[in-house]
């Protein structure tokens, strides 16, 4: 068992964190293993617990080090890459990780279209084979960051003959290539953090496929459950919404009253024991025993961030009745914090969508944890082609 | 920050509870006891306590107990939660001997921990640490008092000094109070005679607020247990029972709410588990950690039990089925060493966020 203290202290000695450029400390924590240590050896890791990155996280936060850009490369970090050290091919391994987590390469998911959001399995946009290459037609949509990417993770039916989980194929796609049209998708918030992505004719190799022909929704799943273990990580006390309004409630006195304090505790106390329950899903997750508590996760993470937004609104009503600025801008990076009370009241509201919605998280636990009995699927077993829509 | 998993050795505890439980508890006694409260209950007491020895879980060895702590507690908690089992577990092991732990009592703790007798701290069931009164004549509703051996009484003493005082039961009154929750039954509590002191000053205080520090932070784990029995025996419920040519578990708006009960579970459990671990810790958070439980558990068990009923529908309602008996203990339990509303102002006070 490699010391990790021992291999972040070689780190820091090699890198100064102070002086090294971001890119070039994170490749060398790429190639030290210490960037994701449940990866493989070679590829970022030391083969270690989940649990045990915390360690090495800690420590580089202590001493200022660089760390990776979450909020630009989410979908790269938190998705691509386990989905990568699942089903890659070595070659994509080697390709892709070690960029991705250096942050140079940006990363954006194309899965979700305007007739698959929650039936994410009903996906239309298809890729056609055309000797070694794939030819790809479609529209995607909520693509968050896609302005910034320089690669996809997308996921396209290749066979309508079967019932639609059977049909799905995952790619790897170069935003670069003739053919991707990307247009800003404004929101509630006035900005446009996600887009509308059109392919047409856009060529791929089948070197980028990941994982066999057909296996896609296999795929795709690996890629979901982790965002889903992103979304619900552990938080420091009063991290988040609450953080917003504790900070102002302590700054002043004139937004307390009674009915308030009430609320204000209220929602301490829910927001501290969802914090807990992250908690004790990452110490779970650190003795090899995973949980199905993630899907409840962020069931509660939603349904807090937006009562707490709300509620900062009614704690200062003049301030609440105005806006940052309504002016349609392209965001570098999401940020669910930024900006003023209203703005985290409305990009809230997308929390419950995002992801999963939270009624779909809801058929989750009743029927993944519950064992309730499915719900009633007229889809099942039909060829993709003959399923009414 | 505090473990908040289970150990194996908490596992087996559990599982010795359990199985103790199954074999001494019949489904329908619970509910006998609104019809004859003088039912002996002892039976159940003594093979929890003579068996796996709970009475003296929190009692060092050299006092004759087992030297465990409160994570131990909190998972046995958890399975008489499970059960609303009616011992005097939490009354007399758990927070009657705390106190006389702390006041640093070797007297009465030997026949304590051996299960040869059970004691109960006389303040009514609602004081909370920091804000409780000493006793002056009578006091209601107290629990755990109906059949304890021994009395232990915060009175005032000479110059208006804190005494915490040992009294025999018989030199006491102990009137039943018909209570919400006949499974862990009130009475009033009328002290004459002397008693003798354990304690006195700080010290005598010292052992109170310990001992409803440990109620606060033990008590969630009976909710939890509770909770848990409450999703569980509906989810089988509704998997079984048919309407509409369907079990009732594949209509959305029951799995939603089912779905939604999880979801409290989780930070349910959560909650409870820092409270007992950062007690066993003696973590500086743990009165932090002891509000928060006290004010999420609560109402999560009640919410638990109200869902319970309601997704049963008819059968909920009746005298039979034993989800009225865990209502009612979860109502009681709410309302038990401190309401969350309270324990939520106890928590802006820990925290610095002042009321005005």
């Amino acid at each position: 068992m490699p010391d990790l203290q021992q291999r972040v202290d070689e780190l820091l000695e090699s890198h100064d964190p102070e002086t090294t450029p971001r890119a070039i400390f994170l490749g060398a924590q790429y190639d030290a293993g210490l960037a994701w240590v449940h990866f493989p050896e070679g590829l970022g890791g030391l083969g270690l617990s989940r649990g045990r990155q915390s360690e090495v996280d800690d420590r580089l936060e202590a001493v200022g080090a660089p760390r990776p850009d979450v909020a630009r490369n989410a979908i790269g970090l938190g998705m691509a890459a386990p989905t990568m050290v699942a089903f890659g091919t070595p070659e994509m391994q080697q390709r892709y990780l070690r960029p991705l987590f250096a942050c140079t390469e940006i990363w954006c998911q194309l899965f979700s279209e305007p007739g698959a959001g929650s039936d994410l399995a009903a996906v239309a946009t298809r890729a056609v084979p055309d000797g070694d290459e794939w030819v790809v037609d479609g529209q995607k949509v909520w693509t968050s960051g896609a302005h910034n990417a320089d690669f996809a993770i997308l996921v396209a039916r290749t066979d309508t003959s079967v019932p639609k989980h059977a049909g799905l194929t995952y790619f790897v796609l170069e935003m670069n290539v003739p053919g991707i049209e990307i247009r800003p998708l404004r929101q509630i918030t006035g900005e446009a953090e996600f887009n509308e992505v059109f392919l047409s004719g856009v060529r791929i190799h089948d070197r980028n496929r990941v994982g066999a022909v057909g296996e896609g929704w296999k795929v795709a799943t690996t890629t979901l459950n982790n965002e889903r273990v992103a979304i619900g990580a552990g938080n420091e006390r009063e991290a988040g919404q609450i953080g917003v309004v504790t900070q102002r409630w302590r700054r002043d006195p004139c937004v307390r009253t009674p009915g308030n304090h009430a609320e204000l505790m209220q929602w301490w106390v829910e927001t501290e024991v969802t914090r807990l329950a992250g908690e004790r899903l990452r110490q779970g997750l650190e003795v090899g025993q995973p949980g199905p508590e993630s899907s409840a996760m962020k069931l509660a993470f939603a349904q807090q961030a937006q009562q707490v937004s709300g509620f900062a609104l009614e704690l200062a009503p003049e301030e609440g009745l105005t806006y940052h600025d309504w002016s349609m801008v392209r965001p570098e990076t999401g940020s669910l914090l930024g900006h003023g009370p209203g703005f985290r009241y409305l990009r809230a509201k997308g929390n419950s969508i995002e992801g999963g919605t939270s009624e779909i998280m809801r058929n989750i636990i009743a029927e993944r944890v519950l064992g309730l009995p499915p719900e009633h699927r007229p889809d099942k077993g039909i060829a993709f082609k003959d399923v009414p829509r | 920050m505090t473990d908040l998993l289970y150990t194996d050795v908490e596992e087996s505890l559990r599982s010795s509870v359990r199985s103790t439980l199954q074999r001494s508890l019949d489904e329908g006694l619970a509910a006998r006891l609104y019809d004859e409260p003088d039912t002996d209950t002892s039976p159940i007491w003594q093979a929890l306590a003579g068996q796996i020895g709970l009475a003296g879980l929190l009692v060092p060895e050299s006092l004759g107990g087992v030297g465990a702590g409160p994570r131990e507690a909190a998972v046995v908690l958890e399975e008489l939660g499970r059960t609303v089992a009616p011992v005097p577990f939490l009354t007399s092991s758990v927070i009657a001997t705390t106190a006389l732990l702390t006041a640093g009592d070797e007297e009465h703790l030997p026949a304590l921990a051996a299960g040869e007798r059970t004691a109960a701290l006389v303040l009514p069931w609602t004081a909370r640490r920091g804000t409780w009164a000493c006793v002056q004549g009578s006091v209601e509703p107290v629990a755990g008092a109906l059949g304890a051996d021994l009395l232990v009484v915060p009175t005032t003493g000479e110059g208006g000094v804190t005494s915490l005082r040992a009294y025999e039961s018989g030199e006491v009154e102990v009137e039943a109070i018909t209570s919400l929750d006949m499974t862990r039954p009130l009475a009033r509590v009328t002290v004459r005679g002397e008693g003798v002191e354990i304690a006195s000053g700080p010290t005598a205080e010292a052992a109170v607020d310990a001992a409803l520090a440990a109620g606060a932070a033990l008590l969630p784990s009976e909710q939890l247990g509770l909770a848990q029995w409450c999703l569980e025996t509906t989810v089988e419920y509704a998997k079984t029972r048919v309407q509409f040519a369907r079990p009732i578990g594949s209509f959305q708006a029951i799995k939603h709410r089912l779905a939604d009960l999880y979801l409290l579970l989780v930070n349910t459990q959560a909650a409870a588990r820092h409270a007992a671990g950062t007690l066993a810790d003696d973590d500086p958070d743990q009165h932090v950690a002891q509000a928060v439980a006290q004010a999420f558990c609560g109402d999560a068990a009640v919410r638990a039990a109200e869902e319970a009923l309601q997704l049963h529908g008819g059968i909920g309602m009746t005298w039979e089925h034993p989800v009225h008996t865990h209502l009612k203990r979860a109502k009681s339990d709410q309302l038990a060493l401190g309401t969350p509303e309270r324990h939520r102002a106890d928590l802006a006070g820990l925290v610095d966020l002042p009321a005005s």
